[in-house]
């Protein structure tokens, strides 16, 4: 299966990566290439096989439930969380308006 | 006191103990080296100050006898750890000046262990890449040169640091290996390098590019000194769901070249038609010296070999579509806001703008993959050859303890050779990416020079947790190829 330039616009804006026209008509092959090539895995017999989901066997644990149990993933650092924001105003994320 | 920066991990905890030198002189020896290697372009950032000030509290505590187990190293850090304070930003754009407020699980390790940082060490943006030709900060270049004098590929993705080690800018470094990132560069530098079990070290506070795939280790000149670092950097963590609630067993002390009552196998899906003379010959030698070890060598079969670049296609890029969604010009990183932009315009426009080429086509084939209509032909299909493929180590190990295989079907080309064709560059990670979609230890040892002067390297690919019969094979065959060979000093 082949895709178009109309399917890589159609990525380009589900993965929210703004692309020109030029660079869309470039991605057309390049894409086309590398999926052209996976699809080779179509002719793998999977019947009977389960998708791996985890690679090295091991249980989900479930952490104590307390606050802050590990202080590196605990609460009140709200200044450190908002430290390298590109525009951060009275103690919160900041972002261009969105109600129209 | 140049010669101070010859020395391994291991000569530099033994020699900072016996009081043979100083850490403080180690560290400024290795300063120097680092601000004289620029045009390697290794290091994203420098950070001379961290390794003194680890030195100077090495150097105070020999004289109250509580030296850790790193005391005195001074250690190059792969720029896809967070550190505390010091830029981290995965080589790329997009987190060009992010100063994490908190430090990686396996980087805090070390420090605690003693070690000093001298820098972040240069890799490909996000580690997506084979040469380490994708850094927003330009190229690593491989401090070794053949006859034609081209700038050649350090490898990837930890081409920082395997060109940092090679080049002696630093002793030892952390790498990540999401498909061959440090097998593969330290086969083209001449070094070694271990990607141990998945699981084994903390994801936390590395940059996320493939979550199943992911895992840190250590690059280093010898076997012995990955045991020591990796020891320091493994162990459990609850703030990662996938890292193995085990003990890390004393590596270093279990280290032993005597291979008696070991059977290593030899994958014959490894040796394709038109594999590279020169690579074969060397595959060869290592069969003969694993021999030479007491080590029983049998022919086994990982019928599902030549799928595994294409599962790893479809499952890395899926994975690294959904962990860069985060990247969003709202919380960290680059904002691209053009004017009178809405939030979604903000987002496509700051992800334009931050990812390099090669991140976006990972990303874009990645969302492909996983959206709605493609996802059981593509991705759904890709988990189900990935358990194949486990399998089929499973059904090896039956056989065998070990495989012995190349690590990378060349030795390093030259920048630029591949960069118009991602295909082919794919192709580098085909004798590394099976054990990672298995999860298995695997680790690169230098074997030998080819032709124009070039290190080669073979792998030995291990069970699940046996990381000490990787390390052992590994250091049989170091023993036997004897490598010394050096890039010689043009930078």
């Amino acid at each position: 299966m082949s895709i178009d330039i109309t399917t890589v616009k159609k990525v380009a804006s589900l993965a929210r990566i703004a692309v020109t026209d030029d660079q869309a008509e470039k991605l057309v092959p390049e894409l086309n290439n590398i999926l052209g090539w996976v699809e080779q895995l179509g002719e793998v017999d999977v019947s009977g096989v389960e998708p791996m989901t985890a690679v090295i066997p091991n249980h989900l644990r479930l952490r104590e439930d307390a606050v802050n149990a590990d202080p590196l993933t605990g609460g009140n650092v709200r200044d450190k969380v908002l430290a390298n924001a590109p525009q951060a105003e009275h103690g919160f994320f900041a972002v261009p308006k969105v109600i129209e | 006191m140049s010669d101070l920066t010859n020395l391994t991990v291991a000569e530099i905890r033994d020699g900072v103990a016996a009081g043979t030198f100083s850490a403080r002189e180690v560290a400024t020896a290795f300063n120097a080296e680092v601000e004289v290697g620029r045009k390697l372009n290794a290091y994203i950032v420098e950070t001379p100050e961290k390794a003194l000030e680890a030195a100077d509290v090495a150097d105070a505590v020999r004289k109250s006898g509580d030296l850790k187990p790193l005391s005195g190293v001074p250690l190059g850090m792969k720029d896809l750890f967070c550190t505390e304070g010091v830029q981290s930003t995965a080589a790329s754009h997009i987190l060009e000046g992010f100063t994490p407020t908190y430090e990686s699980t396996v980087s805090a390790r070390l420090w605690d262990a003693g070690a000093g940082m001298l820098g972040k060490l240069n890799l490909d943006q996000f580690a997506m890449g084979s040469s380490n030709e994708t850094s927003y900060f330009g190229n690593v270049v491989s401090p070794w040169r053949d006859a034609s004098g081209k700038d050649l590929a350090p490898g990837g993705s930890s081409g920082g640091s395997s060109a940092a080690i090679s080049a002696r800018l630093c002793p030892a470094a952390t790498g990540t290996d999401t498909g061959g990132s440090i097998r593969q560069p330290a086969a083209f530098t001449g070094i070694s390098g271990i990607k141990p079990t998945y699981g084994r070290c903390s994801r936390w506070g590395i940059v996320a590019f493939a979550s199943s795939l992911d895992q840190a280790g250590s690059m280093a000149r010898t076997v012995k000194d990955n045991a020591i670092l990796l020891e320091a950097m493994a162990g459990f963590d609850p703030k990662d769901a996938t890292s193995l609630d085990a003990p890390v067993p004393q590596w270093e002390a279990g280290l032993s070249s005597d291979l008696k009552g070991k059977t290593v196998g030899i994958p014959k899906e490894y040796r394709p038609d038109g594999l590279n003379p020169e690579i074969e010959a060397l595959w060869d030698k290592g069969i003969a010296w694993l021999k030479d070890a007491g080590a029983e060598v049998v022919e086994v079969s990982l019928p599902h070999t030549q799928y595994a670049l294409p599962t790893y296609y479809i499952i890395a890029p899926a994975e690294a579509s959904s962990n860069l969604a985060r990247y969003d010009g709202v919380r960290y990183g680059l904002r691209d806001l053009p004017d009178g932009a809405g939030l979604q315009d903000m987002y496509a426009a700051t992800r334009a703008a931050g990812f390099g080429d090669e991140v976006k086509r990972r990303i874009m084939i990645g969302t492909y993959v996983l959206s709605a209509g493609f996802y059981d032909a593509y991705y759904t299909q890709a988990c189900k050859v990935r358990a194949l493929i486990a399998r089929d180590f499973e059904a090896a190990w039956e056989k065998c303890d070990l495989l012995l295989t190349p690590t990378a079907p060349s030795a390093a080309f030259a920048l630029g050779e591949k960069q118009a064709d991602p295909l082919a560059m794919y192709l580098n990670d085909v004798f590394t990416v099976p054990a990672s979609l298995a999860g298995l230890p695997a680790m690169s040892v230098p074997g030998g020079l080819d032709s124009a002067g070039l290190p080669l390297g073979l792998q030995i690919i291990g069970k699940a947790l046996d990381e000490q019969g990787v390390l052992n094979a590994s250091l049989a065959l170091e023993e036997r190829a004897g490598f010394t060979a050096r890039p010689e000093k043009w930078w």
